[in-house]
């Protein structure tokens, strides 16, 4: 179905940047554009809801680029459940940064507000690309759009962390998915994506396992071993800009990318007759308890909490890879579950920092009972992440060991089944250091950045709201999961 | 044989040739210094606005020459005076009047010495890089390409900017004669072959030329005669080393010129390959192979380089490199790419040359040492640096995506172990400009002069300006200007794939 909705979806946060751009004298008004900008598009989207649910797919074209390829758009359900998953949660991002934002004693918030809508107007467009060029040119903007906010703080830490930042992100893309796009078109002709699969039946293996692993090497965004870690020195950024680029927008885009040229460019059948399948189950294992492996040895939050998205964004590559349909709709469904649970630990983390100055586990003693508004989220979006009923982290834990025994794959059972226990364990020992540890008695550090400008022990309510509405979405998945399976249902078709 | 044949009725491109010189000449006798300068700078509006008429008017997809004009010249050499245009030279023709203008705005009143002169060399300078473009006989072409050599000396020599111009002025003037040598030579053997082969005159008319067979033995002479040609020219690493001089040393308005235009690769496409067909398909990867170390050469000092004017030299080495990568391809999007990219560096590294230019005038160095924190205090300088520098790269979005990936597809498909290796050259080219932005421009400032500093002036904006919305208009929409190389470029390809044999 021809539709312009696509366009005005990925048009809203451009217009809201430009907006707040030239509002950025006045703060209020500057605050309620962007608040209003993240509505509106979840809006606009919204409206797509009715034909995608029913199994249709949105087609636009935005402009003739070269002979053979345009910079087009295509929603499906699997582009429909992430650019929508993303909007939501900059609606509630862009909320809690208000409050954070002022707690922190922030600046250049304009700057700020700018650049995450235009990361979220790249984000949108990478979901809803038609063809490998426009995605590989949104993701490169992500990339632009998202330095000024990792670098926000602006001094070494920021500087060296943005450079690395850069160098993962151009480096990988300019290396190695530039030529897989390239390699891919010199085989099968064409850029644009296919449900099932875009290569000719005959078409030689060996380029087209080349072009794949190129794939997977050149979208470090998916935080895979060995080009992750870009993602936990990321973490010097302000939280809302972690919780919202770094647990939802970029590392689900690069996870979306792998699962997009998984199933739209090679197919799931020609995956599974080039043994590609196993062999990226075996990378995403590797990432999954290396990460995990790390995560436990973090003190930093934040720094858990980055290892824990390394691990995560790779059970959702695994479940895809599994190439069997529960294990797919597993690994689309943790798309959205994953990043509601992650961001509520990510709200809960900035709250504890606003409150009390602490973002280190071993300062947490005392903190839960002090503050059960923050710490209970907390707890909630910690069992979604190891996956316990009945939170919605269940619902892909089940699909993926259904997925992998389907599948034959033992091995990969027994990686879930470990990395469940090591992720139970480096999450359990927070919630435990919360509530059942005796206050420790030491004065808590100052903020790194910022003095604070809340008074102590009160949590702005623009913070608040969007915490304790994230944790009951974490609940509600798991107890109502009907219309997430639906979606990811039709992808794994 | 007519006396004339221009399908226009006007002789459009000789007139293009002209105005510069009737400026050149026109200036001495103005008034005053200011009106002198409003002359030049009218004449090369001119220009422009008369080249974009031709390139309206072009009709891409007829495969033979339009707007031609051919006069018998010296009938007892067989010279003629024969112009038009193509799909590869097009384009070139309003570029190189974009590349003037440019020129003449970087330093517009900073000149007191002698500024007629000045300005007279500017205009010159694009009348022959003109000239050069329109060329379809040989010997008008060598005339041309010899010609430009004294504007740009005198403007090195005389309205240089650095301490060492005097050196750097001989060193282009040494590198260019010795270029063009092998050249004549080869023009010269066409000229006999192609009289042997009619039983005639010599005739060094390019359509003439192009429908003479040639013995591979010849064709090997020839085509490596005009590869050292074009690669000195280009530069092609080990060539290069007048370039960095020449950037340095010379006005800015020199620098716009030398890394916009690529005549090199222009001269691979119009002469080398098509005179030369079966040699460039059994050898051109060898000069596809010197493009790659150049693309890699050109980016590794780059990326050590802390002088912003020496690290645009570099980076010119390694475009061209890439460009030879896309030419010798010998693959219609290849080619196009290598095209479009120089279409590329005609708007985005003349826009960091004039960047460059603004910035020694501020500064009165390039230094990376006199910058950092650029940002804050010249934020119009820095969005335009940011813009010119990404379309450098190839970032999707500008002008430069396109152009690599259409010389990539021509190079994977048909040089893939070259192409992989120049993929790393392209990952240079993001390092050293995101490294160099990273430290002039972004983090706190580092002096006075930093935080003084005056940002775009009007007149200076307006040109940045333009070449902005051109990399980003050209980003999102580069279709038509592939269109219009498309019939010359399939031309070119099948005369590769045929041989001299085929064109009998």
């Amino acid at each position: 179905m021809e539709t312009a909705v696509p366009l005005v979806a990925v048009a809203v946060p451009l217009a809201g940047a430009a907006a707040i751009t030239l509002a950025r004298g006045a703060p209020r008004l500057r605050d309620a554009l962007s608040v209003g900008t993240a509505g509106l598009q979840l809006l606009v989207l919204l409206t797509l809801a009715p034909a995608i649910f029913a199994g249709g797919t949105l087609e636009v074209t935005l402009l003739p680029f070269l002979p053979q390829v345009a910079i087009a758009f295509r929603v499906d359900a699997l582009g429909y459940l992430f650019a929508t998953t993303a909007s939501f949660l900059w609606l509630l991002t862009a909320t809690y940064a208000l409050g954070y934002m002022r707690a922190m004693g922030e600046n250049h918030l304009a700057r700020f507000h700018v650049f995450v809508a235009l990361a979220l107007a790249s984000t949108t467009a990478v979901a809803f690309s038609a063809n490998l060029v426009t995605m590989y040119l949104f993701y490169e903007a992500l990339t632009l759009a998202t330095y000024p906010l990792v670098t926000h703080h602006g001094d070494a830490a920021a500087a060296t962390a943005g450079r690395r930042y850069l160098a993962y992100h151009f480096g990988t893309s300019i290396a190695f998915f530039l030529p897989a796009i390239i390699l891919t078109y010199l085989l099968a002709g064409t850029f644009d994506f296919m449900p099932g699969g875009v290569f000719p039946a005959g078409a030689a293996a060996l380029p087209q396992v080349v072009a794949y692993v190129l794939f997977l090497a050149g979208i470090a965004k998916a935080a895979m071993v060995p080009f992750h870690s870009w993602l936990p020195s990321a973490m010097v950024a302000p939280t809302p800009v972690s919780a919202l680029l770094h647990a939802v927008a970029v590392v689900n885009a690069g996870v979306f990318c792998v699962l997009r040229v998984m199933l739209d460019v090679y197919g799931q059948a020609r995956l599974a007759e080039l043994h590609l399948g196993v062999g990226t189950a075996v990378v995403a294992s590797l990432t999954i308890l290396l990460a995990s492996f790390y995560a436990l040895r973090m003190d930093q939050l934040k720094a858990v909490l980055a290892y824990s998205t390394i691990a995560q964004l790779s059970y959702m590559i695994l479940g895809v890879a599994l190439l069997v349909p529960s294990g797919t709709i597993g690994g689309i469904v943790h798309l959205a579950i994953h990043s509601f649970a992650k961001i509520t630990l990510f709200f809960a983390v900035g709250a504890l920092l606003v409150v009390s100055g602490r973002t280190r586990v071993s300062e947490l003693g005392g903190l839960g009972p002090r503050w059960p508004w923050i710490m209970g989220p907390f707890a909630i979006g910690a069992l979604g992440i190891v996956g316990i009923p009945p939170t919605g982290g269940f619902i892909t834990k089940w699909y993926l060991v259904v997925g992998s025994i389907q599948a034959g794959q033992l091995a990969v059972f027994g990686v879930l089944l470990l990395s469940t226990l090591l992720t139970a364990f480096y999450y359990l020992r927070i919630v435990r250091a919360a509530f059942f540890s005796a206050p420790s008695g030491e004065k808590p550090p100052p903020a790194e950045h910022g003095p604070l400008v809340a008074e102590p022990g009160k949590l702005p309510l623009s913070m608040q709201v969007p915490l304790v509405i994230a944790a009951a979405l974490s609940l509600a998945f798991g107890l109502y999961p009907a219309f997430l399976l639906h979606l990811a249902g039709l992808v794994a078709r | 044989m007519s006396a004339i044949e221009s399908s226009a009725g006007f002789p459009v491109l000789t007139a293009l040739v002209l105005l510069p010189v009737a400026a050149a000449l026109a200036l001495q006798l103005a008034p005053t210094d200011r009106w002198a300068s409003r002359l030049a700078l009218g004449a090369m509006v001119a220009e422009l606005i008369i080249a974009i008429g031709v390139l309206l008017g072009f009709r891409p997809e007829l495969a033979q020459t339009q707007f031609a004009e051919r006069v018998e010249w010296i009938p007892t050499v067989g010279a003629v005076y024969h112009v038009g245009v193509d799909g590869l030279s097009v384009l070139f023709v309003p570029l190189t009047a974009l590349v003037a203008i440019l020129a003449l705005v970087s330093s517009w009143r900073a000149v007191r010495f002698h500024p007629r002169g000045f300005l007279a060399s500017l205009l010159l300078l694009e009348a022959t890089a003109v000239g050069i473009f329109v060329s379809l006989d040989l010997l008008l072409f060598f005339l041309f390409w010899e010609a430009m050599l004294v504007p740009t000396y005198a403007l090195i020599r005389i309205w240089g900017v650095g301490p060492e111009r005097q050196v750097a002025a001989g060193k282009y003037a040494m590198y260019m004669l010795v270029g063009s040598a092998p050249m004549l030579v080869a023009i010269a053997l066409l000229g006999i072959n192609a009289g042997n082969a009619a039983m005639g005159g010599y005739t060094f008319d390019l359509p003439t030329l192009l429908s003479t067979p040639v013995p591979l033995a010849l064709q090997a002479i020839v085509f490596f005669a005009f590869a050292f040609s074009f690669a000195v020219k280009s530069p092609l690493f080990p060539f290069h080393s007048w370039l960095p001089g020449a950037l340095l040393e010379g006005p800015a308005g020199v620098a716009i010129f030398l890394v916009g235009l690529k005549l090199g690769i222009y001269g691979f496409l119009r002469f080398a390959i098509p005179l030369a067909p079966d040699a460039a398909r059994e050898w051109g990867w060898i000069i596809a192979a010197l493009g790659v170390v150049s693309l890699l050469y050109g980016g590794l000092v780059a990326l050590t380089q802390p002088n912003l004017r020496r690290l645009l030299a570099f980076a010119a080495l390694a475009h061209v490199g890439l460009a030879t990568l896309g030419v010798f391809s010998l693959d219609q999007r290849g080619m196009q790419g290598a095209l479009l990219l120089m279409v590329n560096v005609a708007i985005s590294a003349t826009g960091l040359a004039l960047l460059a230019g603004a910035l020694h005038a501020r500064f009165g160095t390039t230094e990376l040492t006199a910058f950092g924190g650029l940002a804050r205090y010249a934020p119009r300088l820095t969005a335009a640096f940011l813009v010119f520098g990404l379309a450098g790269i190839g970032l999707p979005g500008t002008s430069g995506f396109p152009a690599e990936l259409l010389v990539f597809i021509g190079a994977f498909r048909s040089l893939p172990w070259l192409a992989v290796i120049a993929l790393l050259g392209t990952v240079l080219g993001a390092a050293y400009f995101l490294a160099y932005f990273m430290r002039a421009f972004l983090g706190p400032a580092s002096s006075d002069a930093v935080r003084a500093v005056r940002d775009l002036q009007p007149r200076e904006a307006a040109a940045a300006a333009v070449l902005a919305i051109a990399i980003l208009a050209i980003g999102a929409f580069p279709g038509p200007l592939v269109d219009m190389t498309d019939t010359s470029m399939r031309a070119l390809v099948q005369r590769v794939a045929d041989g001299t044999a085929g064109a009998r």
